[in-house]
C-alpha cells in the first residue's frame, strides 16, 4: 500500500502543481504571476515526463559495471531536458516581454494591458 | 478548351477558360452597342452633366469614410454585436480561459461517449 | 537525377539550410547590407528550391522516408527491434503540400520584406528569426516524429512571438507578442502532456507506430483533446481566436504574412492526428470529431466575418478575416472526417469536400498573404493603417491596387480567381451533407466581399489627399514579392483541376489512408 501510495505521489503532484498554475494563469492580474503560474505548469509536465519514465528495478542505461541488465530506456529523460530548454526559452522571452510592457505602459496589470481589443 | 481544365466538383463542373471567353462575349456585345452611339459627342465644349439643373458639386470632402460604411447592417445587428464585440476583451488571462474552457468541454464530450 | 546526394538527403536539408541561414545571419549582417540581403535571398531561395524538389519528389515516386542516423535513411527498424527508436522524417503527399505553400510563400513574402524591412534597425535578429519561423513551420509538416514535433511547434511559436514583439511600437506589439506567447506555451504544455500519455502507453513516440498501437482508452480521449484543442486554437478557431487579430496586426506585414502559413502548419497536424492518429479505430466516433470540425469551422466563418466588417485598422479587419477562411478549411475537411466511416458517403462527397478543405489552405496562404502584403505597402506609404484616414490611393499606386483587388476578389470567391475554384468544391459538397451549411459558407461570402468592397473603397476610391502626396509606387522587391504571390492566385484560378489532380488529390488520398501511412514504416507489421 505504502510503496503504490509513493509510486502514484509524484502524479498527484503534477495534478496539484498543473491546478495550481493554471489557477495563476487564469485569476492572477500581474503579468509576472501570470508567467510564474505558467513556468509551475511546464514544472508540472516536465515532473509528469520523468515520473512515466520510473520502471520499477530498472537500472540507468550505462554499460560500464551495470549491477544488472534490466536497464530502463532514457526516452523521456532525453525529451524533459529538451522541455526545460525550451522552457527556458520561453521563460526568458516573456519575462523580457513583461519589462518592456511595463517601461512603455507603466504597469503589469493584465487587465490594463489592453491596447489591443474589439 | 481543354477539358482538364475543367474542374470536376462531384456534382458539377466549373471551366474558367469558358467562363473567361463568356466574359469576352459580352464584353464584345457592350462594346458593340457602344459604337452605334452619337460619334459628335466630344467632353467639355460647354457641356455639363445635369443634375436635376443645380450646380454639379466638386468632388473634395465627397470621400465617405469607413466607419460610415454599413451603418445600417450595424445599426439592424446592434444586439448581435452589442453581445459579441465586449468578449473581445484584450486580456490575455480571458484568452487562456477560453482555450482552458473549451479544452474541459471537449473532454467531457469525449470521456462521455 | 533521383539519386544524388542531395536529392538522398532533401528532407534533413530542408531543415538545415533555414537553420544554416538563421544562425549565421548575425556573422553575415557584419559585412554589410548588400551582402545581408542578398545571403537573405539566396536562403529563401535554397529552402524554396529543396522543398519543391522534395514535394516534385513524393508526388513523383510516393512517401519519402527520412530516418536520422541510421546505416540507411530509409532502414525505419533497427536490425533486431521491432519498433522504430530514431527519429525520422516521413513526408507523404500531405506534407508534400505543405512544403509546397510554405515554399511558395516564403520565397514571396521574404523577397517583399527585403525592400520592406531595409529602414528598421536590427535586420540580422530579424531574418535570424525568419529563418527559424520557416524551419520550424517546415519541420511541423514534415516530421513522423511527435515529440519532435513538439519541438518544431515551439520553435515556430518562438520565433513568431518574437517577431511579432520586434518593433516595440509603444508596447503595443509586445502586448501582441506577450499574448501569442503565452497561448501558444499553454497550447504546446497541452501538447507534450498528451505526447507524455501516448508515450507512457505504447512506449513510442513515432506517428505511425503510435496509430498502429492505439488502443483508445479512456487516456487516449483525453489525449485527443489536449492535443486537438490547442492545435484547433494556434489555427485561430472560433472561440479561441483571440489572440489572431491582435497578433496580425501588429506584427510586421511580412511576418503576418508568413504566421498565416504558420497557422495552416497547426492545422496541418490538427488532420493528421484527427485522421492518421485516430481516424480508423473502431471505437473512434467519426461523427463526433468531424461535427468538433465543423462546428468550430461554422463558427469561425461566421463570427470572423460578422466581427470583420466594424473594423477601422485594416490589417485587423484582415486578420478577422483569415479566422473566417479558416473555417472553410475547417468545415470541408470536418465533413470528410464526419463521413469517414462511410464509403459511399466518402467516395460521392466526402473526398470531394476535403479536397476542397485542402486546396483553400494552398489558396488562402497565397491571397491573404497577398492582401497582408499589400496592406504592409500602404503602411509603407502612408505610415497608417487606420481605414478613415486612408484615401485615394489608386491614384498613386495603382500596382498596389491591382494586386489588392486579384486578392480581395479572390478571398470573396469571385471567379475566375482561385478562392472561387475551392470554395465551389466546398459548397457543392458540403450541400450534399448537409445543405443549412452550404447556405452558410455562401453568406459569410458574401459579407467577406461586402467587408473587402468598404477597404477598397476607403483604402484607393475618392480623390486624391493632401497628406498622401508623397505616397508612390512600391520598390521593386516589395513589388516582385506581391506579383508572385498574385501570379499564383490567377494561375491557380484559371486552371484549378491540374492542381487538383497532382496536387490536391494525392493529398487527400494520403489523408484518408492511414494503413498506407503505417505501412511506410512498419512495413506491414
Amino acid at each position: 500500500m505504502m510503496t503504490l501510495l509513493l509510486l502514484k505521489l509524484p502524479y498527484f503532484t503534477v495534478v496539484v502543481l498543473t491546478l495550481l498554475g493554471l489557477a495563476a494563469m487564469v485569476f492572477k492580474k500581474n503579468l509576472i504571476k501570470i508567467l510564474m503560474g505558467l513556468s509551475l505548469m511546464e514544472s508540472a509536465v516536465n515532473l509528469f515526463l520523468v515520473a512515466t519514465g520510473y520502471r520499477m528495478g530498472g537500472v540507468a542505461p550505462i554499460f560500464t559495471n551495470a549491477p544488472s541488465p534490466h536497464m530502463t530506456l532514457p526516452t523521456v529523460q532525453a525529451l524533459t531536458l529538451t522541455s526545460i530548454v525550451i522552457g527556458v526559452a520561453t521563460s526568458a522571452m516573456m519575462l523580457s516581454f513583461a519589462m518592456v510592457i511595463y517601461k512603455k505602459y507603466g504597469t503589469v496589470d493584465s487587465q490594463k494591458v489592453k491596447k489591443l481589443k474589439g | 478548351m481543354d477539358v482538364t481544365q475543367t474542374l470536376q466538383t462531384g456534382s458539377g463542373a466549373w471551366n474558367p477558360l469558358l467562363w473567361l471567353l463568356a466574359l469576352a462575349v459580352a464584353l464584345a456585345l457592350a462594346l458593340a452597342i457602344r459604337s452605334r452611339g452619337r460619334k459628335d459627342f466630344r467632353e467639355g465644349n460647354g457641356r455639363k452633366p445635369f443634375i436635376s439643373g443645380n450646380e454639379e458639386p466638386g468632388n473634395a470632402g465627397g470621400h465617405v469614410p469607413a466607419s460610415n460604411l454599413y451603418w445600417g447592417f450595424l445599426e439592424s445587428l446592434k444586439g448581435y454585436y452589442s453581445r459579441l464585440v465586449p468578449l473581445h476583451t484584450g486580456v490575455p488571462t480571458d484568452y487562456v480561459a477560453w482555450l482552458l474552457g473549451v479544452m474541459a468541454l471537449m473532454l467531457v464530450i469525449g470521456l462521455t461517449i | 537525377m533521383m539519386d544524388t546526394f542531395v536529392m538522398r538527403h532533401l528532407p534533413a536539408l530542408l531543415i538545415a539550410t533555414p537553420l544554416f541561414a538563421a544562425f549565421l545571419m548575425p556573422l553575415v549582417g557584419n559585412a554589410g547590407r548588400t551582402v545581408r540581403s542578398a545571403w537573405v535571398f539566396l536562403g529563401a531561395l535554397l529552402t524554396s528550391a529543396i522543398g519543391l524538389a522534395l514535394a516534385w519528389k513524393v508526388l513523383a515516386t510516393g512517401t519519402v522516408l527520412y530516418v536520422f542516423g541510421a546505416a540507411t535513411t530509409q532502414q525505419a527498424l533497427p536490425p533486431d527491434a521491432a519498433f522504430p527508436i530514431r527519429i525520422m522524417f516521413q513526408v507523404d503527399a500531405l506534407s508534400a503540400l505543405m512544403a509546397v505553400i510554405v515554399s511558395l510563400s516564403s520565397l514571396g513574402i521574404t523577397i517583399y520584406s527585403l525592400a520592406a524591412e531595409s529602414k528598421q534597425s536590427g535586420l540580422e535578429t530579424f531574418y535570424a528569426m525568419l529563418f527559424l519561423l520557416i524551419a520550424g513551420v517546415l519541420g511541423m509538416v514534415v516530421t513522423g516524429d511527435l515529440f519532435n514535433f513538439f519541438v518544431f511547434l515551439e520553435i515556430s511559436s518562438l520565433a513568431g512571438a518574437a517577431l511579432v514583439a520586434y518593433r516595440v511600437d509603444d508596447g503595443v506589439a509586445v502586448e501582441a507578442g506577450l499574448k501569442y506567447a503565452l497561448l501558444s506555451t499553454v497550447g504546446a504544455l497541452a501538447v507534450l502532456t498528451a505526447i507524455g500519455i501516448l508515450f507512457a502507453q505504447y512506449n513510442a513516440l513515432n506517428l505511425a507506430s503510435l496509430a498502429a498501437r492505439l488502443q483508445f482508452t479512456a487516456l487516449d480521449k483525453v489525449a485527443l483533446v489536449l492535443l486537438a484543442v490547442p492545435l484547433a486554437m494556434k489555427c485561430g478557431a472560433v472561440p479561441m481566436h483571440f489572440w489572431t487579430p491582435d497578433t496580425y496586426t501588429t506584427a510586421p506585414s511580412s511576418v503576418t504574412a508568413f504566421l498565416v502559413v504558420s497557422s495552416q502548419a497547426s492545422l496541418y497536424a490538427l488532420f493528421r492526428i484527427l485522421f492518421t492518429l485516430y481516424g480508423h479505430l473502431v471505437q473512434f466516433s467519426w461523427a463526433t470529431f468531424g461535427w468538433f470540425l465543423i462546428v468550430l469551422g461554422v463558427l469561425s466563418m461566421f463570427i470572423g466575418v460578422t466581427m470583420a466588417i466594424p473594423q477601422k485598422d485594416v490589417k485587423r479587419l484582415m486578420a478577422y478575416h483569415a479566422v473566417s477562411q479558416t473555417g472553410y478549411m475547417l468545415l470541408g475537411v470536418g465533413v470528410g472526417l464526419a463521413v469517414l466511416g462511410n464509403a459511399e458517403a466518402l467516395k460521392t462527397y466526402g473526398k470531394t469536400a476535403m479536397a476542397g478543405g485542402l486546396f483553400h489552405i494552398i489558396n488562402h496562404a497565397m491571397y491573404k498573404g497577398l492582401l497582408f502584403l499589400t496592406a504592409g505597402a500602404i503602411f509603407l506609404r502612408t505610415g497608417t493603417r487606420n481605414l478613415n484616414r486612408l484615401g485615394g490611393l489608386g491614384h498613386t499606386m495603382p500596382w498596389t491596387m491591382v494586386f489588392f483587388m486579384i486578392g480581395a476578389l479572390a478571398i470573396a470567391g469571385v471567379p475566375p480567381f482561385n478562392g472561387f475554384a475551392s470554395k465551389l468544391l466546398i459548397y457543392e459538397s458540403v450541400f450534399r451533407f448537409s445543405p443549412f451549411l452550404s447556405i452558410i459558407a455562401m453568406v459569410v461570402s458574401i459579407l467577406t466581399l461586402a467587408s473587402f468592397v468598404k477597404v477598397f473603397h476607403s483604402m484607393f476610391l475618392g480623390p486624391p489627399r493632401a497628406e498622401f502626396a508623397e505616397a508612390r509606387e512600391v520598390p521593386a522587391p516589395m513589388f516582385i514579392g506581391m506579383a508572385l504571390l498574385a501570379l499564383f492566385v490567377v494561375v491557380a484560378g484559371l486552371m484549378p483541376q491540374p492542381f487538383i489532380d497532382h496536387l490536391i488529390s494525392p493529398a487527400v488520398d494520403a489523408l484518408v489512408d492511414r494503413s498506407g501511412y503505417i505501412a511506410a514504416i512498419l512495413g506491414g507489421r
